[in-house]
């Protein structure tokens, strides 16, 4: 058996290795603790969190696909301050390892008020700035869909920002390398994508969308070609790192993220049909390093 | 977890009774499991009717996709099971005259929380409503238990004729527990005045408090019926 090197790094943030479980997928890490020690993941992105406390939008918010599933979660969240106050300490006790804060807004001073307090919490080592909600009208996507909008977001933010600011994107666009770009030239320090695809089912019984708020972000295994070449498409024009995330459930998927340019990766759905998804990915990662003839998993970034 | 369903039997037209073997770590009537099923992305959630260490019952209603693969599945298989998830009734928060109140699918929960309290020296009392005569599960079951059992049912076919809210005043009882379609829990609420609790239903994504997909608001904040119920206190409920 040869060493297996799992090691990453984001922006000089070095990860134990790439795997870091989605935003919105698993909390503040503490429904998890029962399954495993999470302390094997490389980082974590916490639950998307906004300058004030949301309940998001009327149930069903969750609907059966093909290959995945849809959400209208709509960013339910106790407001920034309560995370600081509440959950991030309650988290420190579970994590050791530097956390990813995953911030939504609904203006741009929205995103700048949580970046600041944020950017002061000693185990925050990125801010990921989720322009790409679905499921919220007036802000989310709407900042992810133009890449003026983008450029103005990652501006202000890395005002006030002393973490590396990452930009979470939306394949819910026509040209999503014109909005990676803009971030980069905004000063955006990395990105993630994909956020989930705006998708909609209906009840045939009962005549109407499944979801109470008709559409939603569809995720799961059945995304995972379209954000493996969005991430491809992203990687082959930009230079900053990348985060690719949509559909990842085996250590395969990571790897053939890694092979499409990502730097590190995020997975999402799986966990939450799984709750040790994460865990079985890392775990079975050196098996799969040693099928493909692997040592350092940094050295299959971006294949040509 | 992985248990081997011993079990798979229709008890009416449309509800089926499963039996898994295997350790659960079910401790609470009233309890959920989640099961993942061959071709379908999301586990279905499934309240544990009653259940022993290393036995547990579920009775479902085959309503869509999820519950007919469960129907169809023989003995035999193995099947993965997310187990025990939910909060469950507190039989220690009953008076010694509990009524259980359950209707149609609901009403299995009302078994194990009903064996539990028997077991603890109460006096239950169950009230299962259904459609019609056709419909009834459970309530042999119930009465070999030593349940004291009121059968109604709509159209009057067995039992007596009504809703489950309509034999209340006739009964006595210190505390209820219900489970059951939501406005049959409302009319509950809003007629009984003794300490009450009430098992919601929701549609899940994961089952276990991570994706928010079964949140509502209560008094006391939003929950997640998943996580922090499916059992909730009827003051607390925003009714």
């Amino acid at each position: 058996m040869t060493e297996h090197d799992l090691r990453v790094s984001l922006s000089g943030v070095e990860l134990d290795n790439p795997v870091i479980p989605a935003s919105g997928t698993f909390g503040f890490g503490q429904e998890f603790t029962p399954y495993y020690d999470i302390n094997c993941l490389g980082s974590l992105s916490f639950k998307g969190t906004t300058a004030e406390a949301r309940f998001g939008n009327p149930t069903p918010r969750i609907a059966e696909c093909p290959a995945g599933m849809l959400n209208s979660v709509g960013l339910q969240n106790p407001g920034v301050r309560h995370v600081i106050a509440g959950e991030l300490p309650a988290l420190r006790k579970i994590f050791r390892k530097p956390i990813i804060a995953n911030i939504s807004g609904f203006s741009v001073q929205d995103y700048v008020e949580a970046a600041a307090l944020l950017s002061r919490e000693e185990q925050v080592a990125i801010l990921e700035i989720n322009i790409s909600c679905p499921n919220v009208r007036h802000g989310g996507m709407a900042f992810g869909t133009s890449p003026e909008a983008a450029a103005e977001i990652t501006r202000a933010v890395k005002k006030v920002a002393t973490r590396p600011v990452y930009m979470k994107l939306s394949p819910n666009v026509t040209d999503i390398v014109a909005i990676a770009r803009a971030c980069e030239e905004a000063g955006a320090d990395g990105l993630s994508l994909i956020n989930t695809l705006l998708g909609m089912r209906i009840d045939l019984k009962r005549r109407r969308p499944v979801l109470a708020n008709t559409m939603g972000g569809y995720s799961g295994p059945g995304i995972f070609p379209i954000a493996l070449r969005m991430v491809w498409q992203v990687t082959g024009a930009v230079s900053i790192p990348v985060i690719g995330m949509g559909g990842i459930t085996t250590a395969a998927d990571v790897i053939e993220m890694m092979m499409a340019g990502a730097s590190a990766v995020q997975v999402g759905a799986a966990n939450l049909i799984n709750p040790t998804a994460c865990r079985e990915i890392i775990d079975a990662l050196p098996a799969e390093m040693d099928r493909l003839g692997i040592r350092r998993l940094r050295d299959i970034q971006r294949v040509s | 977890m992985l248990l081997t369903l011993t079990e798979c039997a229709p008890l009416t037209a449309d509800v089926h009774r499963w039996t898994l073997a295997g350790p659960n770590g079910v401790t609470r009537p009233g309890q959920f499991v989640q099961i993942a099923l061959p071709g379908l992305y999301l586990r279905r959630p499934i309240s544990v009717c009653d259940w022993t260490e290393n036995t547990l019952t579920l009775v479902f209603r085959q309503v869509g996709a999820g519950t007919a693969k469960m129907a169809a599945l023989r003995p035999g298989e193995q099947v993965d099971v997310l187990s025990p998830l939910g909060n469950g009734f507190d039989p220690e928060a009953c008076g010694c005259r509990p009524l259980l109140a359950g209707g149609g699918v609901g009403l299995p929960p009302l078994i194990g929380l009903g064996r539990a309290l028997l077991k603890k020296g109460c006096q239950p009392i169950l009230a299962a409503g259904f459609r019609h005569a056709a419909d009834l599960f459970l309530v042999d079951e119930a009465r070999s238990l030593g349940l004291e059992t009121v059968v109604v049912t709509e159209d009057g076919s067995a039992g007596e004729k009504g809703l489950v809210t309509d034999v209340l005043d006739r009964l006595s009882f210190d505390s209820l527990c219900a489970c059951g379609p939501l406005p049959m829990l409302k009319a509950l609420h809003h007629r009984v005045r003794v300490p009450s609790q009430f098992s919601l239903e929701e549609r899940m994504g994961c089952g276990f408090g991570a994706c928010m997909g079964c949140s509502i608001q209560t008094k006391e904040g939003p929950k997640r019926v998943c996580a922090d119920g499916p059992v909730f206190r009827g003051e607390a409920l925003d009714w």
